[in-house]
C-alpha cells in the first residue's frame, strides 16, 4: 500500500523531468490554397516547443506568429469535439492529442485523405456527413413513450456502450483504402453509428439499418484492415463493430 | 455577393440548447440552425459528468430539494421562481432525453443510475444527495449526439461555418441577423421574425480556461453592440478541478464518485473550508479553497502553484468504468497514471452565469421592467434567465439547456407564427461590411494573437478567483489599451476562402467586449458573492447587492451599469455553509 507522500514525491520527480525546456521541431505542411494555386505545394516551418505541447497548439502559433493564412480547424483542442483530424506523419490522428515529444525533431502534416481539400488542412466534411445520414442515426421505437424511462440492463446498456463514443471525427472513415477509392462506400464512422443502435435494446429499427447496410455502399465493402480502429482517437474497436454488423446481416439472411 | 434567406426562426448556435430550440421550433415553423462550427463539435460535447434531476431512483429526492440546493448554491442571487421551475421540469427533461435514446448508465433494475455531485443534497443541506444522471463522464457528449441525432431525423436546416456577426431590427422588433460564410467569405441575410442566440460562453478570455476556443462570447457581444444590456457578467465560475497549466476540466464526478483534493501535504483540506460535505462543497468554494492553500505555502510542484485531486484510493474499475475520459486526459496531456498518482490541478475558468437577460421563456428582457425585445430569444450559456445565480450548481448547465432550450424554441416559433415576416434595414450588411473590410484593407503590424494573449493574460491575473479594488482597475486600464489597438488591426490573410484569420480577429472583438463588461461590474459590485470574490470586500451584503447587474454599452464605447431586483421565492437568505 503506498502512501500519499510516496506517491506525491513520485509525481513531483516527474515534475523536475518535464521541464528541460523547449526541443525544435520542424513541420513539413501540405498547404493548398485555391485563391493562390491550383495545386498543393509543402511548406517547412521550425520552431521551438515545449515537449508536452499539444501539436494544434505549435500550429496555432505559427498561424499566430509566422502566417496567419494558414487554416486548420480545431475547437476543444482536447479530443472531444473531433474539429482536428489530419494525417500526422503519415496517421490519422487529432492534432490536439498528439504531443510535441511524440513527434519532434520532425512532422509532416497532411489533410485527411477520401475528402475534396478546400484549404490547407481543410476538407469538405459534407461527404462524411451524409454518409452518417444513410444510416437513420437516431433511435426508432414508435412504441409510444412511457412516463418513465425504458428501462434496460447493465448489460444491454454495455452491448453497444463502444460505439456510443464517436465524436464523427472522421479519422476511421479517411484512414480507409476502401473509402478512398470508392465513391459509393459509406465508411467506417457510419457503420459504427448504425452499431450503436442496431445493439441499443431500445431500438426497433435495425432491420433496417442492416438492409441498409447490406447493400453495395455497406458493411462488405470493408476489407478488414483494421486502419479504422487504429486511426480511431476514442479508442473504439471500429472493425470489430463492422465485423458485428456483417455477422448480423448474415445471421439475419439479408 | 450577398444572398438573402428568409425563415420563421433562425437558432444561431448548435449546441445542446441551439439543437433543443431547434427541434422544437422546427416541429412547428420553418426554421434554420446558424452555427460557426459542425454541430457535433460544440462545446456541449465536452460537459462530463451529469444532468441533475430529482428522479429518485437510487435513494430519496424531491425537485423541491434540487430548487434549494440551486438556490443557495447561486448564493441567493438566483430568481427563486425560474428555479423552481427548472428543477420540476428536469424529471420530464431526463425522461424525454432517455426516450430519445440516451444512453444513461443504468442501476441494476435498469433505471436510469444517479451519483453525488458538488452542492446537491438532501433536505436542504443534511448530506450529499445522489441526484445526478449521467452516462460515464461523457453525459455532454451523450446529450449534443442525441439532441444532434433527434434533428438528422426531422432533418433540421443547418448552416454550419456561419458566423453570427449582427442582429437586425425593424423599429424595435428583431428583423434577422447578417452571418458570414466562413468557406467563401460570403455574407447572408436571413430575414425573420424570431433569432434565439445559443452561442454559448466567452472562457477564452482567460489564461487558463476549459472553454474551446470557440467560445468567444459571440450572441451576447452581438447583442450588446445593439443595445440590449448583459446581466450579472461579473459572476464568472472557475472550476476548481482543470488539469495544470491546461485547464482541461477534470469533472467533478471525479470527487462525487470519491475522489479527493490534497494540497503538498497530501493533506484534505476541504475538511477544514467545508466540514460537512467537504470536497463535495460547490465550486466557488473549492476553488477559493485551494487559492488559499496555495497562497499560503501549501500548493505543489516547483512553483507551489497547483495542488492534486486524488483518486489512487478508488477501486480502478470504477475509475475506468465511470471516469474514463479525465483519466484519459491525465494520461495523455500530464502523463500521470491516476490509478496510481494524484493528478496536478489548479482552477480553471469554466462558466460564465451572466449573460443576455431573458425570461422563464426565453425572451430577451430589458431593464429592471424586464420588457420583451419582440423576437429575440437566448438560451444556455449566453443567457442569464438567472437560475445560477452568483455560481452554477455542477449539472445543472445541461440541465439548463435542455430545459429553457425546449422552452425558447417553442416560444420563438408561436411569435413567429404571430409576428409575420419583417421588413429589413436599408443596407442591412453595412456596418458588418465595414468592420471586415477594415481588418482586410489595414496592413498587418502587430498580431492579434498578441492583444488575445494581453486580455487572457489580464483577466486571469487580474478578475480570477480574487479581485480587488486595485487589480479591476489595472485591468479596465490594459483593456481600454486593447481596444485602441484592436481598432487599428489588419490581418495577415486577405483571401475569401476558409479565412479563420479574420474570424479570429472578429471574434477577439466580442471577448473584449464581454471582458469590458466582466469587469465594469466586478469592480462596482463591492460585495462577495458566489462566483465574484472581493478580497477588499469580503462579505456578502444582501443590503446593498441582493440585486442583478445590468451593463450597457455606452455610445462611444465603456459600460454604464444598471440594476434590477433579484426574484426572491420560498428561500430567505442566510449564511452559506457547508
Amino acid at each position: 500500500m503506498t502512501t500519499a507522500g510516496e506517491i506525491l514525491q513520485a509525481s513531483d520527480r516527474r515534475e523536475v523531468r518535464r521541464e528541460p525546456g523547449r526541443v525544435p521541431l520542424t513541420l513539413k505542411i501540405r498547404r493548398f490554397n485555391p485563391e493562390l494555386s491550383a495545386d498543393s505545394w509543402w511548406d517547412e516551418f521550425t520552431v521551438q516547443a515545449d515537449p508536452f505541447e499539444r501539436l494544434v497548439e505549435v500550429l496555432h502559433e505559427l498561424k499566430w506568429r509566422h502566417d496567419g493564412t494558414l487554416s486548420f480547424r480545431r475547437s476543444c483542442v482536447h479530443g472531444v469535439c473531433g474539429s482536428d483530424a489530419m494525417l500526422i506523419n503519415g496517421r490519422n490522428a487529432l492534432a490536439c492529442k498528439i504531443l510535441v515529444k511524440e513527434v519532434e525533431p520532425r512532422v509532416t502534416i497532411e489533410p485527411i485523405r477520401g475528402l475534396p481539400v478546400l484549404k490547407d488542412l481543410i476538407v469538405d466534411m459534407d461527404p462524411f456527413f451524409d454518409g452518417y445520414r444513410t444510416v437513420l442515426p437516431y433511435l426508432v421505437n414508435d412504441g409510444g413513450e412511457p412516463s418513465e424511462e425504458r428501462r434496460q440492463s447493465p448489460e444491454q446498456r454495455a452491448r453497444y456502450d463502444d460505439t456510443t463514443k464517436c465524436i464523427l471525427c472522421a479519422a476511421c472513415t479517411t484512414a480507409c483504402p476502401i473509402f478512398w477509392g470508392d465513391d459509393g462506400y459509406v465508411g467506417p464512422a457510419a457503420i459504427v453509428n448504425a452499431h450503436r443502435f442496431i445493439f441499443d435494446s431500445r431500438d426497433e429499427a435495425g432491420r433496417e439499418r442492416l438492409k441498409i447496410l447490406s447493400e453495395k455502399t455497406g458493411v462488405f465493402r470493408c476489407r478488414t484492415t483494421f486502419n479504422c480502429t487504429d486511426a480511431c482517437p476514442r479508442g473504439i474497436e471500429v472493425t470489430k463493430a463492422i465485423q458485428e454488423v456483417k455477422r448480423e446481416i448474415l445471421f439475419e439472411r439479408f | 455577393m450577398t444572398t438573402t434567406h428568409t425563415y420563421d426562426a433562425v437558432i444561431v448556435g448548435a449546441g445542446g440548447a441551439g439543437l433543443r430550440a431547434a427541434i422544437e421550433a422546427s416541429d412547428r415553423v420553418r426554421t434554420a440552425v446558424i452555427s460557426k462550427l459542425y454541430p457535433t463539435r460544440s462545446h456541449t460535447g465536452a460537459a462530463q459528468g451529469g444532468m441533475c434531476a430529482a428522479l429518485g431512483n437510487v435513494e430519496e429526492d424531491y425537485p423541491e430539494w434540487h430548487a434549494f440546493d440551486t438556490v443557495k448554491g447561486g448564493d441567493y442571487l438566483v430568481d427563486q421562481p425560474a428555479a423552481l421551475l427548472m428543477t420540476e421540469e428536469a424529471v420530464d427533461a431526463v425522461y424525454q432525453l432517455e426516450h430519445w435514446g440516451l444512453p444513461f448508465n443504468r442501476t441494476l433494475d435498469g433505471k436510469i443510475d444517479q451519483r453525488r455531485f458538488g452542492g446537491h443534497t438532501r433536505n436542504h443541506g443534511e448530506a450529499a444527495v445522489r441526484r445526478a444522471c449521467y452516462a460515464a463522464d461523457r453525459t455532454g457528449h451523450m446529450i449534443l449526439q442525441t439532441l444532434y441525432q433527434q434533428c438528422v431525423k426531422r432533418d433540421v436546416r443547418f448552416f454550419n461555418e456561419f458566423y453570427c456577426l449582427d442582429l437586425l431590427f425593424e423599429d424595435d422588433r428583431v428583423a434577422g441577423v447578417v452571418a458570414y460564410e466562413l468557406a467563401n467569405g460570403e455574407l447572408h441575410v436571413f430575414r425573420t421574425s424570431s433569432v434565439l442566440f445559443a452561442t454559448g460562453g466567452y472562457g477564452r478570455m482567460f489564461r487558463v480556461t476549459s472553454n474551446a476556443h470557440a467560445l468567444t462570447g459571440d450572441g451576447p457581444a452581438v447583442a450588446y453592440r445593439r443595445g440590449i444590456p448583459l446581466e450579472d457578467m461579473e459572476f464568472y465560475q472557475f472550476h476548481p478541478t482543470g488539469l495544470y497549466r491546461l485547464g482541461v476540466l477534470l469533472s467533478e464526478a471525479a470527487r462525487g464518485e470519491g475522489g479527493i483534493v490534497r494540497n503538498a501535504g497530501g493533506e484534505r483540506f476541504m475538511e477544514r473550508y467545508a466540514p460537512t460535505i467537504k470536497d463535495l462543497a460547490p465550486r466557488d468554494v473549492v476553488s477559493r479553497s485551494i487559492y488559499q492553500e496555495i497562497r499560503e505555502g501549501r500548493g505543489a510542484g516547483p512553483n507551489g502553484d497547483y495542488v492534486y485531486l486524488d483518486l489512487t484510493h478508488l477501486d480502478p474499475a470504477i475509475i475506468e468504468e465511470k471516469l474514463p475520459d479525465i483519466t484519459e486526459f491525465a494520461r495523455v496531456y500530464l502523463q500521470v497514471e491516476p490509478t496510481r498518482e494524484p493528478v496536478p490541478i489548479q482552477p480553471t475558468a469554466h462558466y460564465a452565469m451572466g449573460g443576455i437577460p431573458t425570461n422563464v421563456e426565453g425572451q430577451v428582457v430589458m431593464g429592471p421592467e424586464e420588457t420583451p425585445v419582440p423576437g429575440l430569444y437566448a438560451a444556455g450559456e449566453c443567457a442569464c434567465v438567472s437560475v445560477h445565480g452568483a455560481n452554477r450548481l455542477g449539472t445543472n448547465s445541461l440541465l439548463d439547456i435542455v430545459v429553457f432550450g425546449r422552452r425558447g424554441g417553442a416560444h420563438m416559433a408561436e411569435h413567429a407564427k404571430d409576428a409575420g415576416p419583417p421588413v429589413l434595414p436599408d443596407d442591412a450588411i453595412g456596418p458588418t461590411l465595414a468592420m471586415l473590410d477594415g481588418f482586410l484593407t489595414r496592413e498587418r503590424r502587430e498580431s492579434p494573437a498578441d492583444i488575445r494573449r494581453e486580455l487572457q493574460d489580464t483577466l486571469f491575473d487580474e478578475a480570477f478567483v480574487v479581485r480587488t479594488e486595485e487589480s479591476l482597475t489595472r485591468a479596465q486600464d490594459t483593456l481600454a489599451d486593447l481596444r485602441d489597438r484592436y481598432e487599428t488591426l489588419g490581418v495577415q490573410d486577405k483571401g475569401s476562402i476558409y479565412n479563420t484569420d479574420l474570424m479570429e480577429t472578429v471574434e477577439l472583438g466580442f471577448l473584449l467586449d464581454c471582458a469590458d463588461t466582466l469587469v465594469a461590474a466586478a469592480r462596482d459590485r463591492t460585495e462577495s458573492r458566489g462566483g465574484h470574490y472581493r478580497e477588499d470586500h469580503p462579505l456578502r451584503d444582501d443590503a446593498n447587492w441582493l440585486k442583478h447587474s445590468l451593463a450597457y454599452r455606452k455610445d462611444g464605447g465603456g459600460v454604464r451599469l444598471d440594476y434590477k431586483p433579484v426574484q426572491m421565492g420560498p428561500y430567505i437568505p442566510m449564511e452559506r455553509k457547508y
